[in-house]
């Protein structure tokens, strides 16, 4: 799948902020005045500008609205609203920590568990989609949620929680790639299914429809260098659990809280460029493309 | 609304047989002509006349080879667009509720005005039916030529999808497909009709017919039984040339 830049940035910004919201709305002894007013503005900058990143991957961004309709069959639409809904509870109890002092705590809860919805939502876009195998797993909810939980309680400086949950976090992404991989391998279509036409011989690709790109191979026969995947995948977790592991051990300072924070944010990217880079859909079987994929770089597609 | 409905009253659809079609792409061309002239945002083309041309189109034509076990490979183009599945995957994740599937006679729909560009539904179907319009940024598809088959202003012959009016070999087929009396359900009963990747679960109306089995050739070459075997004691000049490059090689 094309990882397209506005998608990769949303899904992981707007993760952060709703999981720092989410520790902040359930915190029983949450901070108060300026320290609070720092950590909502963090928090609200990550939803709300991840949220707006995603209206640029749109083609008419003007009719965004409309995507509010559909609650009762869609994803994204319950995404749109679990998201609206999130922020709405959490301005009013955010101005309350901010300028009374007080800490409403059923709206904070409720706040909370309407951001894990809006993070749990987006994964469930992905892993609806049955033609994409890598996706049609546990492991997009699994990793969009720790990925916000870990990095909700690293940006509100909760470094006990952060101690075990980036850790842990590690291990299931370790455990995510391995079984993802073996999803798609387990994938039981091909030409011959695509085809119809298993039953008369071994099917090839034999010309393509079209001598150039399209849309459809830009968008889901996205063409990588994946023999780079597994030194990515490296960096990646060394980058999102283990320096901000090691900079938590150390003596605790401000300074090196925004390192920490900078590291795992780096690594949470990359995590997000490979879960799309490297998923394949099925739709690359009628290009006799879908063992390719990845494994050469295609022509470039330019508008 | 991007619900499904739980029974459409038709379900029409195409039928194409790849035991005819020539891959000549006239159904590709007309298809691109007809709605880009008429219903909905023309299909764009994107730098047609430069290095990187790219647009959209509804249909689209594969050729694939087919080695059987025994004989001779044989190729068979593949004409693919929207397949109107009855179980549309691409409906249901719609978050605006501009793709629809009708009750009425079972064709998918997008309501080009509702379309916010998002992407999901080309995501969600496996058949690659769906391309965003480089220019107008909404999703297109096969609307089944919506604005054809029901048009009282075109004469009756006209009726149908552009692709199958304009077919010169005739492989490609109308009809409803939930009538078991109709020309196409009996030609897919006939020919043993094919549905594509049944394991995704979407239940496409579109069925392909099988290319057939080729006929046994006789021998055509009439004359070679009366040739003479190549002679293995050959003299003369011949049989020198023979032990010579036989010694070389």
């Amino acid at each position: 799948m094309h990882p397209a830049p506005s998608i990769i940035l949303f899904t992981t910004l707007s993760g952060l902020g709703f999981g720092m919201l989410a520790f902040l709305g359930l915190d029983a002894a949450p901070p108060t005045g300026w320290s609070a007013l720092a950590f909502l503005v963090i928090a609200f900058s990550l939803a709300g500008g991840g949220l707006l990143s995603s209206a640029f991957h749109l083609g008419h961004p003007e009719r965004a609205l409309k995507a509010f309709t559909q609650w009762r069959s869609s994803w994204l639409s319950r995404e749109a609203w679990a998201a609206l809904l999130a922020m709405s509870a959490m301005a009013p109890y955010g101005a309350g920590l901010v300028f009374l002092d007080q800490a409403w705590r059923a709206l904070g809860v409720a706040g909370a568990v309407l951001s894990l919805a809006a993070v749990f939502a987006t994964s469930m876009i992905y892993l609806q989609m049955r033609t994409v195998p890598r996706w049609n797993h546990w492991s997009p909810p699994a990793l969009f949620l720790g990925f916000a939980l870990a990095g909700g309680a690293l940006l509100t400086g909760r470094v006990t929680v952060a101690l075990w949950a980036l850790p842990l976090l590690a291990v299931v992404q370790i455990v995510a790639w391995i079984d993802q991989e073996r999803r798609e391998t387990a994938s039981d279509t091909d030409l011959a299914t695509a085809t119809g036409l298993g039953h008369v011989g071994t099917v090839r690709a034999f010309e393509p429809p079209h001598t150039g790109e399209s849309y459809l191979t830009r968008e889901m026969v996205f063409q990588v260098g994946r023999k780079h995947a597994l030194v990515l995948k490296v960096i990646s977790v060394l980058l999102f659990a283990v320096i901000p592991v090691v900079l938590l051990l150390l003596p605790f300072t401000h300074f090196l809280a925004v390192p920490a924070a900078a590291s795992h944010l780096l690594g949470a990217l990359i995590q997000r460029w490979l879960f799309f880079a490297e998923a394949r859909h099925v739709v690359a079987q009628y290009y006799g493309r879908w063992d390719k994929t990845g494994m050469r770089r295609g022509r470039r597609f330019a508008r | 609304m991007t619900s499904l409905p739980s029974h459409t009253e038709k379900s029409l659809g195409l039928v194409i047989d790849l035991d005819t079609c020539v891959g000549c792409h006239a159904c590709v061309t007309a298809c691109k002509g007809w709605n880009t002239e008429n219903y909905g945002a023309p299909l764009a083309d994107a730098d047609a006349y430069g290095p990187n041309p790219v647009g959209s189109f509804l249909n689209r034509i594969h050729s694939y080879e087919i080695q059987p076990e025994t004989g001779p490979a044989q190729v068979v183009h593949f004409p693919k667009s929207c397949l109107h599945c009855a179980d549309a995957p691409c409906v249901t994740v719609c978050p605006t509720g501009a793709s629809y599937k009708r009750t009425e006679d079972g064709i998918v729909l997008v309501n080009e005005s509702d379309c916010i560009g998002c992407g999901l539904c080309a995501w969600a179907c496996p058949y690659g039916a769906r391309e965003m319009d480089p220019e107008e940024q909404v999703m297109k598809k096969c609307t089944l030529c919506v604005d054809r088959i029901y048009n009282e202003n075109l004469p009756e012959e006209d009726r149908q999808p552009a692709c199958v009016r304009t077919c010169p070999v005739g492989a490609r087929h109308f009809g409803d497909l939930s009538d078991p009396e109709s020309d196409v359900s009996r030609l897919v009963a006939e020919r043993g009709g094919i549905e594509l990747m049944p394991e995704q679960g979407t239940a496409p109306v579109n069925r392909y017919l099988p290319p057939r089995p080729r006929d046994e050739l006789p021998e055509l070459d009439v004359l070679a039984p009366f040739l003479e075997p190549v002679a293995e004691d050959s003299k003369g000049f011949v049989g020198w040339l023979d032990r010579t490059l036989s010694r070389l090689s």
